[in-house]
């Protein structure tokens, strides 16, 4: 079956006891491309995952994975696509070779030998292949969670915090594993707490807080949305109040104070903000500046924000 | 069927790979009856009235079967470690048939238990334990005892699979190894007080250990026991296909369910 979306989930609930981690969750996934879920712990992301792989059984909405029903066509869903996670994971006990092998014949391959020492050798594990997988360091194992998934050439791989815990090299090597998989036309849904991960790999952002999407869009169109944090730390107590007059007037947002660092900052959605001409307008307004910065705004940030602007809708 | 089949072989392989990957856990798993037979077998076998080499022939049967129902712990403690590692979730994302992984884990239990046995056997023979009757007596005796360890290790995976806790595995352990005590796996229960022996021979370690005792020539059936004990072939089936029928049943839904 053909259809433009490899993911589409509408409505999705679910609800553990007294918590509801998912509120009614909406995702479309083009094929083809990445899509990052982004959001802090406890957003629903997660569940998420584990609802869309079939491991957990969604109370209400609907979802189709690559097509099928995700309740009615469960093994249809499951041949079709790939999940790594903390939880979806390999055995310990097994070596890397042997876990392949058992993965590549439970996906019913003609060639499980072939197919595991193909998949060690593309992703830097065939040294290492027949130690317990119990001895990998903390990228190994995630090179090889990740390999396990991408056994039998999947449509959609939902990776759940790839990342988390890894060191910059390590992360780097997963980054470019996911690129590669976009290049030869694998759809893919990640899951990350890190704004400049879904910047990185992904086509289209879906920002989850508190069981719903919050907002969705390219990286770009995110960041203008969330805008950049702009910060002045100056000497005196006393010049706050006029440094807050220049931001106020270049930014347009709202300066609050940080009056333990004698600091004071603001969001701006303005991009033709630099860094030179923000020292050049405080310095005219005799502002002695200690320290200036324009950041992209922490997920923190962003969330505060984007609950701020609905609170205001709701009043409004 | 054939999917069943196909995958329950690829996970009875995992299973046999993990015990050749770490053999000396299996050969430990066995130093434990063969010590209690030593143990028991001299230090209890001169304390009571019957003498010490029949005793320890007396025993023998009583500590396979307590061995047998240490499935419960051991299903229990694989099932939760998959569960507790990501190696079950994982497996779930798989097309993978439902009950295989399951099948796979009891039936690899099974092998390991059948090999693990043997040396618990030569040390039996060594202490003066013989199979006193018949060969296929001899056969059905280990038989019945597989199909018991077969039966405690599926309850244990659904309990492992309910519980997903490696620590409440390890707790069970202390409970299961004192369900043999309340048995005549270790005793005769015929000087136990009225009450006690009523439980003590409902036990389903007794039945199994009475057939045993029977089938190897070891001990004769003892007098006025219980039903079970009392027909100890037919009480150790009736036992054994009781506990399959629930917790086959059980655990292949669990694991299919997961927690949600």
């Amino acid at each position: 079956m053909t259809t433009t979306y490899a993911v589409l989930s509408e409505g999705l609930e679910k609800r553990f006891g007294e918590v509801r981690a998912l509120r009614g969750l909406d995702l479309a996934v083009p094929r083809g491309t990445v899509c990052g879920v982004l959001g802090p712990n406890g957003a629903g992301k997660t569940t998420a995952v584990r609802l869309l792989t079939t491991l957990l059984r969604p109370d209400a909405g609907s979802a189709r994975v690559a097509g099928y029903d995700l309740v009615r066509e469960a093994a249809a869903v499951r041949r079709a696509i790939g999940v790594t996670g903390q939880y979806a994971s390999v055995d310990g006990d097994l070596t890397g070779r042997q876990n392949l092998r058992l993965f590549a014949r439970l996906h019913r391959m003609r060639a499980p030998n072939e197919r595991a020492g193909e998949l060690l050798e593309r992703f830097g594990l065939t040294e290492a292949a027949d130690r317990p997988a119990s001895t990998y360091s903390g990228g190994m194992r995630r090179r090889l969670d990740l390999a396990a998934s991408l056994v039998r050439r999947p449509e959609v791989l939902f990776l759940d915090e790839p990342t988390t815990g890894l060191d910059p090299a390590s992360r780097g090597d997963i980054w470019d594993a996911v690129r590669e998989l976009k290049r030869d036309g694998t759809t893919v849904l990640l899951t990350t707490q890190y704004l400049e991960e879904a910047d990185q790999l992904a086509d289209d952002i879906a920002l989850v807080d508190r069981g719903l999407v919050a907002h969705t869009g390219s990286p770009d169109q995110l960041k203008a949305v969330i805008g950049t944090y702009v910060e002045v730390v100056v000497a005196d107590p006393d010049v706050l109040v006029p440094a807050a007059g220049v931001l106020d007037r270049l930014t347009g947002g709202q300066p609050s104070f940080d009056h333990e660092r004698v600091a004071v900052g603001a969001v701006t959605r303005d991009s033709t903000l630099t860094l030179p001409r923000l020292v050049r307008e405080l310095d005219a307004a005799g502002v002695p500046l200690l320290d200036a910065s324009l950041r992209p705004p922490t997920l923190d940030d962003v969330f505060l924000r984007l609950t701020a602007e609905r609170e205001q809708e709701v009043a409004a | 069927m054939s999917t069943l089949a196909y995958d329950g072989t690829a996970m009875l392989g995992r299973q046999l790979l993990r015990v050749r990957n770490n053999p000396a856990l299996v050969i430990l798993t066995q130093t434990m009856p063969i010590s209690m037979l030593l143990f028991f077998g001299y230090v209890f076998g001169s304390a009571l009235a019957m003498p010490g080499a029949e005793y320890r022939s007396f025993l023998v049967p009583g500590l396979l079967v307590a061995t047998a129902a240490n499935g419960i712990m051991t299903g229990m403690f694989q099932a939760a470690q998959d569960v507790h590692r990501g190696v079950t979730d994982r497996l779930r994302t798989l097309p993978v048939s439902r009950a295989a992984v399951p099948v796979g884990q009891a039936v690899a239990d099974l092998v390991v238990t059948a090999v693990g046995t043997v040396p618990f056997l030569l040390v039996g023979l060594a202490v003066g334990w013989r199979i006193e009757g018949s060969a296929p007596e001899a056969v059905a005796a280990v038989g019945l005892l597989l199909l018991f360890r077969f039966a405690c290790t599926w309850a244990g995976i659904f309990l492992g699979l309910l519980t997903r806790s490696e620590e409440a595995a390890g707790q069970l352990g202390s409970a299961t190894f004192m369900l043999p005590l309340l048995s005549n796996a270790y005793i005769p229960t015929g000087n136990l007080p009225g009450w006690l022996r009523a439980i003590a021979e409902w036990n389903p370690i007794s039945a199994l250990t009475t057939a045993l005792r029977e089938l190897f020539g070891n001990a004769p059936v003892p007098q006025g026991a219980a039903w079970p004990v009392a027909h100890p072939v037919a009480g150790s089936l009736a036992w054994c296909a009781v506990l399959l029928a629930v917790f086959v049943p059980l655990g292949v839904r669990r694991y299919a369910r997961g927690e949600g």
